[in-house]
C-alpha cells in the first residue's frame, strides 16, 4: 500500500467557488452571444455596436476575473492554513 | 514617400528599398540579439551556468513572476502573424474572419483562470514540463502520451512557419526580397533565424522573456499612436466604417456573394461565436503556451495574469480595426509579384501613413513580435520530443543534463524545419496547415482538462476519442473549398454535422471527440476493462510553491503505486 496522501488544502467551502464560478461564465457567455451585439447602433465615437460592445468586455471580463480572484484567493489561504494549522497541532501534541 | 509613387512601382512588382526604415529595424534588431545572448546569465544562480535541465533551460528556471509572465505570455500569444493576419482579414472580408479574434481572446482568459493553475500544481509537484508529461502521469499511459506530444508537435511547427511568413511581410514592405536572386531575397530572413537560433540554444526561454519586454512596449507604442492619429487624420471613425461597408459589400465576382459584412449577419452566428470559443480552448493547449504557464513562479501568477493579460486583447481589437484604416485611406498591398497581398496590409498602412522613421519602429515591433513566438514554439516542441518521445521510448534513463541537451539541438532542428516549410512550401500551405493545427490541437483538450479534475475518462477512450476528432476535423477541413481559387482548406467553418448550420470545424470535431470518450469510456466500464495507472494524487491539484515536490517526499516517505 502506498503512504497516505497528505492534503495539501482543507475542505472547500462552497458559497466563494460558486459565486466565482458565475462570475467567470457571465465573463464567458457574454461575449459570444451574437445575437445580442450584432447591430450598428448605438454608435460611439463612429464606432458600430458591434464593435465597442464587444472591446467593452475587456474590461468587464477583467473586473469579474479580479473579483473571483479575490473570492478564491482568500479561500485558498483559509483552506491551507487550515491544513497547515492542523499540522502544526499535531506535531506539538507529540 | 509620395503614395502613388510607391503604389506605381510596387505595381510593376518593384519596391524601392525604404532605408531609413530599415536601418531603424536593423538597430532594434541587433539590440534585441544582444539582450537574446545575455539572458543566459539573466536571473540564473551561478550553479545553474549553462542551463544543464530542462527546468533551467526549457521552463527559464520555473521562477518567472507576474510582470515577466505577462510580458512572456503577451509576447508568445499574440505573435506577429496575428498582428498580420488579424487586420489583413478584416481588410479583405470583414468581421467574421477578423474581428471574432477579440472575443476570442476575452472568453479565453475566464478558461485560463479556471484550468491553468491546476495544471500548474500538479506539474510544479511532479516536475512534469510538457503537457504530454501530465498526460502520461495522470493515465499511465506512454501512448495516450505520445497522441498528445505529436499533435503539439505537428501543430506548433506550421505555427512557427507563420511567424517567418510575418518577418517577410516586413521585409517585403521595406523593399527587400523583391530581389532577381532568390538566395539574396530570402538571406535577410535567414539570418534572422539562424540569429535567434543561436540565441535560443545558449539562454533557453530566458531569451524570449527578455526579448518580449522590448518587443510588446515597441508594439504598445505603436498601435497606441496609430489608433491616436490615424482615425482622425482619416475623417474620424464613421467614415472609416462607411468606407469599410462599401468594400465589403460590394459583389465578388467569384462568388456572386458580397466579399464580406462589418457587421454579421444572422447566418454568421454560429461561425462567429464557435470560432472564438473554439479557439479560445485551443490556445492554451499548444504547447508553447503551457510553458509560458509552467514556467511561471506559484499557483496563482497565471490567475493574476489572466486578469490583466485582456490589455492586449483590446490592442489587438484596435489593430484589427486599422484593417478598416487601410480600406478608407486606399493602402495598395502590393506583393513583389505584382499580385495584392492582403497580409502587407498593415505594414504598408504604417510606411505609408507616418515618417520613415516611426514606420520603422512599427515594422520592427512586428519583425521581433515573430521571434519570441518562434522562440517559445521551437523550445516546447523540442521539451516535447524530449520528454515524451526520445525519453519515454529510446532512453527512459536520461538525465537531466542529456534531456537538456537533446531539447537544445531539437529546437535548431524545429527551426531549420520551419525556414525549409516557408521557403521550400509556398505561404498559403503554412496557413493550411496552421488551420489545421488548431483544430488538431483542440482534439488534445478532453484528455487533458478532464484529467485536470477526474480520472474517470478510460485512457483507450479518450485515444479514440482524439484520433476521430483528428480524422474528422482534417477530412471536413479538406473538403472547404476557396470559392475563388478552387483550392482545398478553404477555411475553418463547415456545417455542424446533420445540420446547415456552418460552425467551426475544431468545434464540431471536439464534440465528435468528447462524445466518443464519454460512450467510449462506458462500454469499456460496462466490461470492467481495466485501467489502472495513475501517479498523481488529489493533494497534487491544489499545491502551491511552498509545498513540497513529488521528490522530497518520496525522498522522506516512499510513495509506492496504489
Amino acid at each position: 500500500m502506498s503512504a497516505p496522501d497528505v492534503p495539501t488544502r482543507g475542505p472547500a467551502r462552497v458559497a466563494p467557488y460558486l459565486i466565482a464560478g458565475i462570475l467567470i461564465a457571465i465573463a464567458i457567455v457574454m461575449p459570444l452571444v451574437v445575437p445580442m451585439y450584432a447591430t450598428a447602433k448605438p454608435a460611439l465615437w463612429g464606432i458600430p455596436f458591434f464593435y465597442w460592445y464587444q472591446l467593452l468586455w475587456v474590461f468587464i471580463a477583467s473586473g469579474l476575473l479580479g473579483i473571483a480572484y479575490l473570492l478564491m484567493r482568500n479561500e485558498d489561504r483559509r483552506r491551507r492554513a487550515a491544513v497547515r494549522g492542523a499540522a502544526h497541532s499535531e506535531e506539538a501534541g507529540r | 514617400m509620395n503614395a502613388h509613387l510607391l503604389a506605381a512601382a510596387a505595381a510593376s512588382g518593384h519596391r524601392p528599398v525604404s532605408w531609413v526604415a530599415l536601418i531603424v529595424v536593423i538597430v532594434l534588431f541587433v539590440l534585441v540579439a544582444v539582450i537574446g545572448f545575455l539572458a543566459s546569465r539573466w536571473r540564473t544562480a551561478p550553479s545553474a551556468r549553462g542551463l544543464h535541465s530542462l527546468d533551467e533551460w526549457g521552463l527559464g528556471g520555473r521562477g518567472f513572476g507576474t510582470w515577466v509572465t505577462w510580458f512572456l505570455l503577451g509576447g508568445d500569444l499574440y505573435t506577429a502573424y496575428t498582428f498580420v493576419a488579424v487586420p489583413a482579414a478584416m481588410w479583405a472580408s470583414g468581421a467574421v474572419s477578423g474581428f471574432f479574434a477579440v472575443p476570442y481572446t476575452i472568453v479565453l482568459y475566464p478558461i485560463v483562470f479556471v484550468l491553468m493553475s491546476r495544471l500548474w500544481s500538479v506539474s510544479h509537484r511532479h516536475g512534469y514540463v510538457t503537457p504530454a508529461d501530465f498526460v502520461g502521469g495522470r493515465y499511465g499511459s506512454r501512448w495516450l502520451s505520445l497522441a498528445i506530444a505529436v499533435t503539439g508537435i505537428v501543430a506548433t511547427m506550421p505555427y512557427i512557419a507563420l511567424q517567418l511568413v510575418g518577418i517577410r511581410a516586413v521585409l517585403t514592405v521595406l523593399g527587400l526580397g523583391s530581389n532577381s536572386n532568390p538566395l539574396m531575397a530570402d538571406l535577410p530572413l535567414i539570418i534572422a533565424f539562424v540569429v535567434l537560433a543561436a540565441y535560443t540554444y545558449t539562454g533557453g526561454l530566458r531569451a524570449p522573456a527578455l526579448i518580449a519586454v522590448v518587443k510588446d512596449l515597441l508594439i504598445y507604442i505603436a498601435i497606441i499612436v496609430a489608433v491616436a492619429y490615424l482615425p482622425a487624420h482619416f475623417g474620424g471613425w464613421g467614415g472609416i466604417f462607411d468606407a469599410a461597408e462599401k468594400k465589403l459589400s460590394a459583389t465578388n465576382p467569384a462568388t456572386g456573394a458580397p466579399f464580406g459584412a462589418v457587421i454579421p449577419g444572422a447566418a454568421s452566428f454560429n461561425a462567429y461565436w464557435t470560432l472564438a470559443l473554439g479557439s479560445a480552448m485551443a490556445l492554451f493547449m499548444y504547447p508553447h503556451s503551457i510553458t509560458g504557464v509552467l514556467a511561471t513562479k506559484s499557483r496563482n501568477t497565471i490567475r493574476r495574469n489572466a486578469m490583466v493579460l485582456p490589455l492586449y486583447s483590446l490592442m489587438l481589437g484596435f489593430l484589427a480595426l486599422l484593417g478598416y484604416v487601410a480600406i478608407k485611406a486606399g493602402t495598395q498591398p502590393v506583393d513583389t509579384n505584382g499580385a495584392i497581398n492582403a497580409q502587407l496590409v498593415v505594414p504598408q498602412l504604417f510606411l505609408d501613413a507616418f515618417p520613415s522613421w516611426f514606420g520603422g519602429v512599427a515594422l520592427a515591433a512586428i519583425a521581433i513580435g515573430a521571434l519570441v513566438p518562434a522562440a517559445i514554439m521551437s523550445i516546447a516542441a523540442s521539451n516535447l520530443f524530449t520528454r515524451n518521445i526520445y525519453r519515454d521510448f529510446f532512453k527512459r534513463d536520461a538525465t537531466p543534463k542529456h534531456e537538456a541537451n537533446v531539447s537544445k539541438l531539437v529546437s535548431l532542428i524545429v527551426k531549420v524545419g520551419a525556414l525549409v516549410f516557408v521557403l521550400g512550401l509556398d505561404q498559403s500551405s503554412a496557413i493550411n496547415f496552421q488551420l489545421l493545427g488548431g483544430i488538431w490541437i483542440l482534439q488534445t483538450f478532453p484528455a487533458i482538462v478532464a484529467g485536470l479534475y477526474t480520472r474517470w475518462f478510460n485512457k483507450w477512450a479518450l485515444l479514440v476519442g482524439w484520433a476521430a476528432g483528428i480524422v474528422y476535423g482534417t477530412i471536413t477541413a479538406y473538403d472547404v473549398i476557396n470559392p475563388t481559387t478552387h483550392a482545398h482548406f478553404g477555411g475553418s467553418i463547415a456545417p455542424f454535422p446533420f445540420t446547415s448550420s456552418p460552425v467551426y470545424i475544431g468545434v464540431s470535431a471536439f464534440v465528435l471527440n468528447a462524445l466518443i470518450a464519454v460512450l467510449g469510456t462506458l462500454v469499456l466500464r460496462a466490461f470492467k476493462v481495466r485501467d489502472a495507472g495513475d501517479v498523481t494524487r488529489p493533494s497534487d491539484y491544489g499545491a502551491d510553491e511552498d509545498d513540497p515536490k513529488v521528490a522530497e517526499i518520496e525522498r522522506s516517505e516512499p510513495l509506492l503505486e496504489p
